[in-house]
């Protein structure tokens, strides 16, 4: 496999994650919502009130950065990080 | 100053975040010196407007480069600014809030839709469109699949969705202009119109990048001012983010103790309707479930892949300097939004329960209907035609289910009731005006230069020089300013079901298209034409059955045809692909090339 290939096949990989934790908290949660928000979560809202105000929102914050660090590192690891008179 | 404009940002902007405040504070002066509620509304509007014209016509340019894509030089933190402004939209300043005091949980889809959106534009396609170097979304589909065909119909799915969102846009800046220099709204929606035209019209993606960030930092101040205010004058919390827990809880008990009686027809029948009115009346739980798992996640997911197809988010990633620049700045775009996004919630508990809850000086519910008819607040918005109250049971006092609201009159109302000073509203009717005249201004910009560069330089007229390009794309930039207006001041629907309506149509022609042109090496033209017709005419089939009457199926509505588009779209893609050829050498070879960050762009600096 060329150095390309393997590049593209972690990145792939470094996808599937990313749209994984996505998926949980932009759908897989809300599967659940009548019976999350019996519960009281952070700051004493209902877990499903607190996702839907702020839990979810700040997760994909946090997400994006996540895989825009990884994504950097992979490049770098294979040598397609763009070189800065580019 | 030494240096350049791009080293001076931070400075640049923070004289300007700083004047700001000293403008609010004079007003405020001003006002207690006496200055009448008029004189302040026309302050703060004309005040920012002003400015953000200054900013487009510092930003004018002659250079193509400059023009589409702001020379690809706009720093990762400003252009996440300028990305949240343009994004968010006057719907999301002044109906939010509205929208999830009415109808809570089952609303809240678009919040978590709309934000989640940004994980798939960093994941699956912002780095990659940036890599390629192209100047609209249509010219990554037209270069990608090859053939003019293609590209036109992206640039026809592009327009039919920005256009559907732009008429709200320009609807919203003449009803924020109608209230704050008080003319009728018929000139007001051109009022609004020339404000936006003057960011855009001399610079392009040069001028609305920097009033969008001057736009931003005006929205954010006036949205947020007001929240932590509120929070602390009815003492429900120093940071009302992390402290509303037992305001949400008391809300919940009011419920219980009020109940929600529901109106005979007869009642809401007196209920006043059109000629501007649009009311709802508490009807639903604020903090519970109330919606079915399926409802509200097919919400999500239509906003969420609709967010990834719009054109005009997209297109603030191409100014970027880097592939790496892209995929921070999507991080902090969706920072900047959230700032605002996480607000929302919190306005529309504070503004329910300071007007439910009878053991607060503002609370209404329990008192005499003459009491409340006899405010000065109620007055005011009963007159702005946003509130409404009358006595069904003939009481005499004033029940939950007897008040009525327009679902602007959350932000727009709030300070006051809660005995604000007037300049707090001033300030969030300049927040507003800056909200809708950013997103206005970026999607306008979409469409004109998808019909400037992708219609006439790519397909009718490859030779035109810089100059007559760059004066075609003016030319359509007013052509299409005057259409949305025009459409704006004929009142078709409300301002957010139209919104709603953009995102589905996006996701419908575009959203498979775009990914699996970076995703799936066998994606072909033929695959991508069918694709994005199919899907389109689908999505657009299924809106218009449902509109009229239809029953639709699987309990998709008018608000998420989108997934009835989006999947045909991938099938049709999918299966028109792998039964004609696969795609060339070359082209082949320019997808491996997107896929890494390092090497030369695919299309040229200048093209």
């Amino acid at each position: 496999m060329s150095n390309q290939e393997k590049h593209w096949e972690k990145s792939k990989g470094l996808l599937l994650i990313t749209l994984a934790i996505w998926f949980v908290f932009s759908i897989g949660i809300f599967l659940f919502g009548a019976e999350m928000n019996e519960v009281k979560g952070p700051f004493g809202y209902p877990w499903t009130y607190w996702f839907t105000c702020q839990g979810s929102l700040g997760i994909f914050v946090i997400l994006i950065f996540w895989f825009a660090n990884r994504q950097e590192k992979i490049d770098e690891e294979f040598g397609f990080s763009e070189r800065e008179d580019e | 100053m030494k240096g350049n404009f791009i080293d001076n940002l931070p400075k640049v902007y923070g004289i300007y975040t700083g004047g700001f405040i000293a403008f609010i504070v004079i007003m405020a002066i001003a006002e207690q010196m006496g200055m009448s509620k008029y004189y302040i509304g026309i302050g703060f509007v004309s005040f920012t407007v002003l400015i953000y014209a200054l900013i487009g016509w510092l930003s004018r340019t002659a250079q193509a480069d400059a023009y589409y894509v702001a020379g690809r030089q706009v720093p990762t933190v400003f252009n996440g600014m300028a990305t949240a402004a343009d994004w968010m939209s006057g719907a999301s300043f002044v109906a939010m809030a509205g929208g999830i005091y009415f109808k809570g949980y089952g609303y809240m889809a678009l919040l978590v839709g709309w934000t989640g959106g940004y994980v798939l534009v960093a994941a699956l396609l912002a780095p990659y469109l940036r890599k390629f170097g192209c100047y609209t979304v249509p010219d990554f589909i037209g270069t990608r699949y090859g053939g003019n065909a293609a590209r036109l119909l992206a640039v026809i799915v592009l327009t039919v969705a920005s256009f559907t969102y732009v008429t709200a846009q320009i609807n919203a800046t003449g009803t924020i202009a109608s209230a704050a220099l008080d003319i009728d709204f018929k000139y007001a929606v051109y009022v609004g119109l020339v404000s936006i035209l003057l960011c855009s019209m001399l610079g392009g993606m040069r001028g609305v990048t920097w009033t969008q960030v001057a736009q931003y930092i005006v929205l954010i101040i006036a949205y947020l001012i007001p929240v932590f205010w509120i929070s602390n004058s009815i003492d429900a919390g120093f940071f009302p983010h992390f402290m509303l827990a037992d305001e949400v809880a008391r809300i919940g008990e009011l419920e219980q103790q009020y109940g929600f009686v529901k109106n005979s027809a007869a009642d809401l029948a007196t209920v006043p309707k059109g000629d501007g009115w649009v009311l709802s009346g508490i009807t639903k739980a604020h903090a519970e479930v109330n919606t079915t798992p399926w409802k509200f996640i097919s919400l999500a997911i239509c906003m969420m892949a609709g967010t990834a197809s719009l054109p005009h988010v997209m297109m603030r990633y191409f100014t970027t300097p880097s592939v790496k620049a892209a995929r921070k700045s999507v991080g902090w775009s969706l920072f900047f939004i959230f700032l605002l996004y996480s607000s929302a919630p919190m306005l529309a508990t504070l503004s329910k329960l300071s007007l439910i809850d009878p053991e607060l000086a503002t609370g209404i519910i329990g008192k005499s209907i003459a009491e409340v008819e006899a405010l000065d607040w109620y007055k005011n918005w009963n007159q702005a035609k946003l509130m409404w109250v009358s006595d069904f049971n003939g009481n005499g006092t004033l029940e939950l289910n007897e008040f009525f609201m327009g679902g602007k009159a959350v932000v727009l109302a709030t300070p006051e009731i809660a005995g604000l000073p007037y300049v707090i509203s001033g300030l969030v009717a300049a927040g507003g005006m800056a909200a809708a005249m950013s997103t206005a201004d970026g999607l306008i910009l979409a469409i004109a230069n998808a019909l400037s560069h992708d219609l006439y330089y790519k397909i009718i007229d490859p030779k035109a020089e810089t100059a007559k390009r760059l004066v075609v794309a003016r030319v359509l930039l007013v052509i299409i300013g005057f259409a949305g207006a025009t459409v704006a001041a004929m009142g078709i629907k409300q301002i957010l079901g139209s919104v709603i309506w953009a995102f589905d149509f996006a996701m419908s022609g575009l959203f498979f298209p775009l990914v699996l042109g970076v995703w799936w090496k066998r994606a072909n033209k033929q695959g991508a034409i069918a694709g994005m017709a199919l899907g389109l005419l689908s999505g657009s089939a299924y809106l218009i059955w449902v509109e009229t009457g239809g029953a639709g199926f699987l309990d998709i509505t008018e608000k998420t045809f989108g997934i009835v588009g989006a999947s045909v779209s991938l099938v049709a893609m999918v299966v028109v692909s792998l039964i004609t050829q696969e795609p060339d050498r070359a082209t082949q070879k320019m997808v491996d090339e997107v896929r890494i960050p390092s090497g030369k762009s695919i299309l040229g600096k200048q093209h």
